[in-house]
C-alpha cells in the first residue's frame, strides 16, 4: 500500500534521514521505534507532505506522491495525527471534528455522529474547547478529527505521549479498532511495548536509518529492542 | 530588596508610574536653543491644576494621576479574575448555544435608523464633511483590513497601496489622469466601481501569492515595503498619475437613467448615503463570510497552520483569498475617496494611512466586525474632535501621541479590544496564561 524508497530528508545543511526504505501493506499496523531525535517525526512529515524527500520515492497505492503538496494528502486517502495533538484551542470538540471532513464535499453529520459513537467521551465534551480537554481526551480527539478525513491510511505520531498508563492503554485500544474497522495503521512509537502488542511489525529506527525491522511479535522479545526501548539489560 | 523587586503591586505600579512620567514629558512644554533643559525642567515644576480642585507642580499631578490609574487597574484586574472564575466554571460544564437573535436585530435596526438620521442630528458642516471622509470611509477600510489581519491573522503594513491603487484606477476610468482612459473615453464613476475593486484585487493575488508563503514579521515587511512602491509610483510616474502634482479633476458620482437625474455634488451628504448604503453591504457579506466555511479555515489555520494542512486546507490559498478581499474592500474605499474629494494626490497615501487603519482595527477588537466599525467610530471621531476643536496646549503633531497612549491603556485595560471577538478574546487570554 505504502512504499519508500531510498528516501533521504534534510533539513537545510542537516540530513535528518539516510536513504530509509520500508512499506506498509493493507490492513496492517505497523509500528516505527526508536528514541529521541531518531527522525520519526520526519519520517511522518515527508509521509504527510509537509516536508518533502530530498530524494528517493514516496509511493502510496501505486501512485508517486513523493512531491504531493500536505493539503492534497487527505483526498489520497492519507490521514495524519501530528506529533503533540495539535488540537484548535479555541474551537470547540465539534468544531475540530468539522475541520476535519474539510477536504470532503457534502454533508458530514452523520460521520460526526459516527465518530460521537466511537467516543462517547467527545459527544459529551461536544461544545467544550479543544484547550480545555485533558491531554487523553485531545488525543482522542485528534484521532477523531483525522477520521473524519476518510483516510485508509492513518499516521499516529506518538500517541501515547505524556499519556496515564490506563488512557494509553485506551488510546491503543481505539487504534486496534481502528485497524478492524479497515483502516491501515503506521504509529510511531517510543513506548515500545505498547505500540508491539498491537502491532503486526516494526522498524526500528536510530539516527535517521532504519537499523532492522521484525514482526512484531519477535521484535517484542528482541535483546536489542529490549535493552534500548524497554529498558532493560542485554 | 530582593522582594521589594519582585513584589507585584510595587512592579505593577512602577510600570504605571513611568507610562505617566512618560506622558508628562510628552504633554510638557519643549526645550528650545536659548532654553535647552525647558522640557525636562518644565514638564516637572510647571504648575497645573490637578482635575480642576488644586493647582500644583506637574509632577505631583502625575503622580496622582498614576495613583489613581493604578487603582482603577487594581480594581479592573480584581473583576478580571472573579470573571474568570465565573468563565472556568461555564467551561467546565458544557454550553448551550442561547440564541438572542431578537435582541441583536433591535440593537442593529435602532442603529441603523440613528446612522440614517445622523445627517440630520450633526449639522456642523466639519463634522459633515469629517462623517464621510474620515469615518465613514476609514470605517469601510477598517472592515477590510479586519479581513486580512482579524480574521486571517496576517500582519498587513501596506494596506494603504490597495487604497492608492482604487483611487488611482477611478481617476484612470473617469479620464482625470495623464494616462488615457482605460476604455478611451471618459466613464461614469459607477464603472469606476467594478473596475478599481477587480485591479486591487488583482494586485492583491500577485503581492499575495509570492508573499503569502512568508510568516509573520517578514510578511509585515514585505507589505510595508509595497505600501511604499505604490506611493512612490504614484509620486514618480509623472506620465502616468500625474507625479506630485495627482490627478486632474474627478467628476462626482452621477446617475442618469432615462428621466431619473442625479449628481452626488452638494455638499458631503449625499456621499454620506451612497457610502452608508454600500458598508451595510459589506457588513452583511463580511458577516456571512466570518461564519462561513472560508471563515471557520480562517481560524483553524490562524491557530494551527500544521494541523490545518494535515487536514487538507491550502494555507496559501486562503491567505491569498482574504488579502484579495481585502485588498477589494480598500480599492472600493478609494473610488469612494477619489470621487467625493474629486481630486487624488500621492501624499495623501502614507505609511501612517496604513498604521492608522491598524490602530482602528485593533483598537476595535481585531476579527470582531461590531467593535472595528466601533473602534474606527470612537477613534476617528477623537482625532477629528482634536483637529476641530484642539484643547489649549494641544498640538495637531501630538496626535500619534495620544492615540499612542490610548492603545497602551487598551492594552492593559482591554486587550483583545473595546468589543473583542469571542475567540479571539480567548485566545489572547490563552496566550497570556501560556506566558505566566
Ligand atoms: N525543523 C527542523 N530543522 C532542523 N532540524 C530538525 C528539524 N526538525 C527536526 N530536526 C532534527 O532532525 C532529527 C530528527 O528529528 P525528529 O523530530 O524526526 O525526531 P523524533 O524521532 O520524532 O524524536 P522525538 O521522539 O523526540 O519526537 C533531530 O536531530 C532533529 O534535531
Ligand atoms: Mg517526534
Amino acid at each position: 500500500m505504502l512504499k519508500v524508497e531510498n528516501a533521504i530528508v534534510r533539513y537545510g545543511a542537516i540530513e535528518a534521514l539516510h536513504a530509509i526504505s520500508f512499506e506498509v501493506n493493507q490492513g496492517e499496523v505497523v509500528a516505527l521505534l526508536g528514541a529521541n531525535g531518531a527522525g520519526k517525526s520526519t519520517t511522518l512529515r515527508m509521509l504527510s507532505g509537509l516536508h518533502s524527500a530530498w530524494s528517493g520515492s514516496v509511493t502510496f497505492e501505486g501512485v508517486d506522491i513523493t512531491n504531493e503538496k500536505a493539503h492534497d494528502m487527505v483526498s489520497r486517502g492519507i490521514g495524519l495525527v501530528p506529533e503533540g495533538r495539535r488540537i484548535f484551542p479555541q474551537m470547540t470538540v465539534e468544531e475540530n471534528l468539522e475541520m476535519g471532513a474539510f477536504a470532503r464535499s457534502g454533508s458530514f453529520h452523520d460521520e460526526i455522529e459516527e465518530q460521537y459513537a466511537k467516543f462517547p467521551i467527545l459527544k459529551e465534551r461536544r461544545k467544550q474547547l479543544g484547550a480545555n480537554l485533558s491531554g487523553g481526551e485531545q488525543q482522542m480527539l485528534a484521532i477523531s478529527r483525522a477520521l473524519m478525513g476518510k483516510p485508509r491510511l492513518l499516521l499516529l505520531d506518538e500517541p501515547s505521549m505524556g499519556l496515564a498508563p490506563m488512557i494509553i492503554e485506551q488510546i491503543f485500544e481505539i487504534i486496534g479498532q481502528i485497524r478492524e474497522a479497515g483502516t491501515t495503521v503506521f504509529v510511531v512509537e517510543q513506548n515500545a511495548t505498547q505500540a508491539l502488542q498491537i502491532a503486526d511489525r516494526g522498524y526500528v529506527m536510530e539516527n535517521g536509518k532504519i537499523v532492522f525491522s521484525d514482526s512484531a511479535k519477535n521484535l517484542l522479545v528482541d535483546p536489542r529492542v529490549r535493552a534500548v526501548y524497554l529498558g532493560e539489560s542485554a | 530588596m530582593k522582594s521589594l523587586l519582585t513584589n507585584k503591586w510595587l512592579k505593577s505600579f512602577g510600570i504605571t508610574a513611568t507610562l505617566m512620567v512618560i506622558i508628562c514629558f510628552m504633554t510638557g512644554p519643549s526645550g528650545s536653543n536659548t532654553d535647552p533643559v525647558a522640557g525636562f525642567s518644565g514638564s516637572l515644576f510647571n504648575s497645573a491644576p490637578f482635575l480642576g480642585l488644586f493647582i500644583t507642580r506637574r509632577w505631583v499631578v502625575f503622580l496622582l494621576f498614576a495613583l489613581i490609574a493604578f487603582v482603577v487597574q487594581q480594581g479592573w484586574q480584581a473583576y478580571g479574575r472573579q470573571v474568570k472564575v465565573r468563565y472556568a466554571k461555564v467551561m467546565a460544564t458544557p454550553r448551550e448555544l442561547k440564541s438572542k437573535r431578537p435582541v441583536r436585530l433591535g440593537t442593529y435596526g435602532a442603529l441603523l435608523l440613528l446612522a440614517l438620521l445622523l445627517p440630520h442630528l450633526v449639522t456642523d458642516p466639519f463634522w459633515q464633511v469629517a462623517m464621510v471622509q474620515q469615518i465613514a470611509v476609514y470605517v469601510l477600510l477598517a472592515l477590510g483590513l479586519n479581513v486580512v489581519v482579524g480574521f486571517a491573522g496576517l500582519l498587513d503594513l501596506g494596506f494603504v497601496a490597495f487604497y492608492a491603487i482604487g483611487a488611482y484606477a477611478t481617476a484612470w476610468v473617469v479620464g482625470s489622469l495623464p494616462l488615457p482612459p482605460l476604455f478611451g473615453h471618459a466613464l461614469n464613476n459607477f464603472w469606476a466601481i467594478p473596475i478599481a475593486i477587480l485591479i486591487a484585487m488583482a494586485a492583491g493575488i500577485i503581492l499575495g501569492t509570492p508573499t503569502l508563503r512568508l510568516r509573520g514579521d517578514y510578511l509585515a515587511i514585505v507589505t510595508l515595503g509595497f505600501g511604499e512602491i505604490i506611493t512612490l509610483f504614484a509620486n514618480n510616474l509623472n506620465g502616468i498619475t500625474g507625479g506630485p502634482q495627482g490627478s486632474r479633476i474627478i467628476p462626482h458620482f452621477h446617475l442618469s437613467l432615462g428621466p431619473l437625474k442625479y449628481v452626488w455634488g452638494n455638499g458631503p451628504i449625499p456621499y454620506y448615503y451612497l457610502i452608508l448604503g454600500f458598508l451595510i453591504l459589506f457588513l452583511v457579506g463580511f458577516s456571512f463570510l466570518e461564519h462561513s466555511r472560508v471563515g471557520r479555515t480562517w481560524t483553524a489555520i490562524r491557530e494551527d497552520e500544521v494541523a490545518a494542512e494535515s487536514l487538507g486546507i491550502n494555507p496559501l490559498k486562503y491567505k491569498v483569498m482574504a488579502f484579495a478581499i481585502g485588498a477589494a474592500s480598500a480599492g472600493f474605499s478609494g473610488v469612494m475617496t477619489a470621487s467625493q474629494q474629486n481630486f487624488v494626490f500621492p501624499t495623501t497615501f502614507s505609511l501612517f494611512f496604513s498604521i492608522n487603519i491598524l490602530v482602528l482595527v485593533i483598537f476595535g477588537g481585531l476579527g470582531s466586525i461590531r467593535g472595528v466599525v466601533f473602534g474606527a467610530i470612537v477613534v476617528q471621531t477623537i482625532t477629528m474632535y482634536l483637529l476641530h476643536s484642539p484643547p489649549s496646549g494641544y498640538q495637531p503633531a501630538d496626535l500619534y501621541m495620544y492615540i499612542g497612549a490610548m492603545l497602551v491603556g487598551m492594552m492593559i485595560f482591554r486587550p483583545a479590544g473595546l468589543l473583542p471577538a469571542t475567540r479571539r478574546k480567548r485566545e489572547i487570554v490563552q496566550l497570556r496564561e501560556e506566558a505566566q
